[in-house]
């Protein structure tokens, strides 16, 4: 896409520190902590979609929170249409947090249970300063429309919807102050598969008619596929593969994506179980974000692992147009 | 008499659920959550119960062990099991089946271990339930069992406490405790919908190879229609309490012949690009405002007069395929 990204993240760090026991306090030396994100860099343009995908832990959702500026960033920088919005705080953050915005997982946690739709809905536009106090109400009826409930809901409680309704609910919220970028964190992965599809359309129609940006959060590939542009895959905490969404189904280079695609059960023709297969599964499981492996930070699960692996962490580098790869097998010189 | 699922080869029967139905009596009256449900298990076969939340799928498999209280819980009907009806067992008689014969492994691994004993010992005293064996051999079968289901250096970590074990392990090691008494049946709830793709893909793997090598039978209760394609041989799909087709995998996914089944595949992403997903109007009725005639009619897009007035009974449309629609096989 043509002209400046709307979001371009640069090397995002994000370490928590773990709280230390009373010992530990006593003692010298460094202290300890968890490399959420570990150096994760990409850009998302106005109207595109971008798929982030990953297994619990892999840093997808601090990501999408440093993004937003709901956490603070260890280091790195994040510019927002081309204005560096790292280190705005107080105020100076109030035009961002108009133009960028989330929907939650869980309909459930994320929605007032003492607030009526029409009070969740119509608050941040008054907040802002977008609608007086009389036009509240009409806007508020309009956004519900446009996310395929009634005005009348306005003046239910969020225990009076069904969880469809909900996610409806918690879209109208993130749409009410006109964002140009919505981070969307796992929001359809609570809702039954009938439900998913209804609100996956909705984003999508969405998007199109707003020219909205998504930075889309989850850890469902068939999901990711399905919404997205372009997608990039997460694996503790840094990433391991930028791609065009068709590029990346069709022709995945980092170990990993491969592992991931090889897991996932698709619908296939019943004949033969992806789950009979030998060798097709990897062994293993994340290693602990506390301890970071040496080297490729896949390396222990990697059945093509060689010597360059151990010692040296490869970096995210393009390949093609577009379809970057962080793997030693694909790095110049490399043999795989 | 209603028609009945399959008529297998008796031989080859494990399960036999008859016209199973669960009833909650409630502040506003009594409530049907499963509603006359009948099917079969093989020996070595796994059967998926499939349906979207609320649809009493995992009501149906908690209710065959009987693990639901009653009151306010209410069970009728009939769950044979090796010539014997579990809802009329003694609760002694019923303790000697749960865990030994018939095994059940649950959606949280971590909460169905206990978190102040070693897990090796949980296992050890599993076994001793259903087999009074000395001590040594129950340990050394522990560590077998966790060698088994792919728990690296077994000894070392039989010695570790459940909060020290990830989601996978913990779900394998509940997979070894169901095995550890060689069952002849596994109802499986949700079992790796807790776990991430990687480590879910392992414990799948982990069952389909036990259902192949010691012969046992899998009930597998899920919402998620891939894991079922691609584990199970035949299919039960559930709607508002009721089983509304049944089929093979390949039938189920590629020739359903209930609307509700069609939508549900359709509403999948992943098949084919399309810009659109199949999605289906509405949500699925509560249980104490079930609509007249057919429970899916209000979201059905083929409903006709009588799909209001009038309930389709299951019934048989060719060999082992059953649907409950009025249109079906039209």
């Amino acid at each position: 896409m043509a002209g400046r990204p709307l979001l371009e993240v640069e090397d995002l760090v994000k370490h928590f520190p773990l709280r230390d026991g009373a010992l530990g306090r006593l003692l010298p030396g460094r202290r300890r902590v968890v490399h959420a994100v570990d150096g994760v860099s990409f850009t998302v343009a106005a109207g595109e979609t971008l798929g982030l995908v990953g297994e619990s832990g892999c840093g997808k959702t601090t990501t999408g929170r440093l993004v937003l500026r709901a956490i603070d960033p260890t280091s790195g920088r994040i510019r927002f249409a081309g204005e560096d919005i790292t280190r705005l705080a107080g105020r100076a953050l109030l035009p961002f947090r108009r133009q960028a915005q989330i929907v939650f997982q869980d309909p459930y946690a994320s929605l007032n249970p003492r607030m009526t739709v029409g009070r969740m809905v119509g608050e941040p536009m008054l907040v802002h300063g977008l609608v007086g106090r009389a036009e509240v109400g009409e806007r508020v009826g309009a956004l519900l429309e446009t996310v395929g409930l009634l005005p009348e809901h306005a003046r239910r409680f969020p225990h009076e919807l069904s969880g469809g309704q909900r996610q409806r609910v918690g879209i109208a919220r993130a749409l009410a102050v006109g964002p140009r970028l919505v981070v969307a964190d796992e929001a359809v992965s609570a809702l039954d598969v009938s439900v998913r599809a209804q609100i996956l359309n909705l984003l999508v129609d969405l998007r199109e008619r707003l020219g909205l940006a998504y930075l889309f959060v989850s850890h469902d590939l068939g999901v990711i596929r399905f919404v997205s542009h372009r997608v990039a895959v997460m694996y503790l905490g840094r990433l391991a593969e930028v791609a065009p969404t068709d590029v990346l189904f069709k022709r995945p280079l980092h170990p990993y994506t491969h592992a991931l695609m090889a897991a996932i059960p698709t619908v296939g023709d019943g004949a033969a179980s992806i789950f009979d297969e030998p060798g097709r599964l990897i062994e293993g499981e994340l290693p602990s974000p506390i301890d970071l492996p040496r080297g490729c930070r896949f390396k222990s699960r990697c059945p093509y692992r060689f010597a360059p692996c151990e010692d040296v962490e490869p970096a995210l580098a393009p390949i093609e147009a577009g379809h970057a790869v962080a793997c030693h097998l694909h790095a110049q010189g490399g043999t795989p | 008499m209603t028609v009945r699922p399959d008529d297998l080869p008796a031989a080859d029967v494990v399960l036999d659920v008859r016209d199973l139905t669960v009833e909650f009596l409630t502040e506003e009256g009594r409530v049907r959550a499963v509603d006359e449900v009948s099917f079969q298990v093989r020996r070595g076969e796994v059967v998926g119960l499939v349906g979207e939340s609320g649809a009493g799928k995992s009501l149906t498999s908690e209710a065959i062990l009987r693990l639901i209280r009653c009151p306010p819980g209410r069970l009728s009907g009939q769950v044979w099991f090796r010539g014997r009806d579990l809802l009329r067992l003694s609760e002694a008689e019923l303790a000697t089946i749960r865990g030994g014969e018939i095994a059940m492994i649950f959606q949280n691994p971590g909460g169905s271990l206990n978190p102040v004993f070693r897990v090796g010992d949980q296992i050890v005293e599993a076994l001793q339930l259903h087999r009074p064996e000395p001590r040594r051999t129950l340990r050394e079968r522990t560590l077998d069992i966790l060698g088994r289901v792919g728990i690296p250096s077994a000894a070392a970590r039989a010695r570790d406490y459940p909060h020290q074990f990830s989601g996978g392990m913990a779900q394998r090691a509940m997979i070894g405790m169901g095995i550890a008494c060689v069952p002849t049946l596994l109802i499986a709830d949700e079992p790796t919908t807790a776990l991430d793709v990687t480590i879910q893909a392992q414990v799948l793997a982990l069952i389909r190879r036990l259902c192949r090598e010691t012969g046992v039978a899998v009930l597998l209760v899920s919402h998620d229609l891939g894991v079922i394609s691609q584990m199970c041989h035949r299919v039960l799909v559930m709607y508002a309490g009721r089983i509304v087709e049944a089929a093979s995998i390949q039938r189920i996914f590629h020739a359903p012949a209930h609307p509700y089944t069609q939508a549900l595949v359709a509403c999948l992403p992943g098949a084919g690009d399309r810009q659109r997903l199949g999605a289906i109007p509405g949500t699925m009725p509560g249980l104490r405002a079930l609509p007249s005639g057919c429970r899916f009619h209000p979201r059905c897009r083929l409903a006709e007069a009588r799909c209001a007035t009038e309930e389709p009974r299951l019934s048989r449309l060719d060999d082992g395929h059953l649907a409950a629609c009025h249109l079906a096989g039209r």
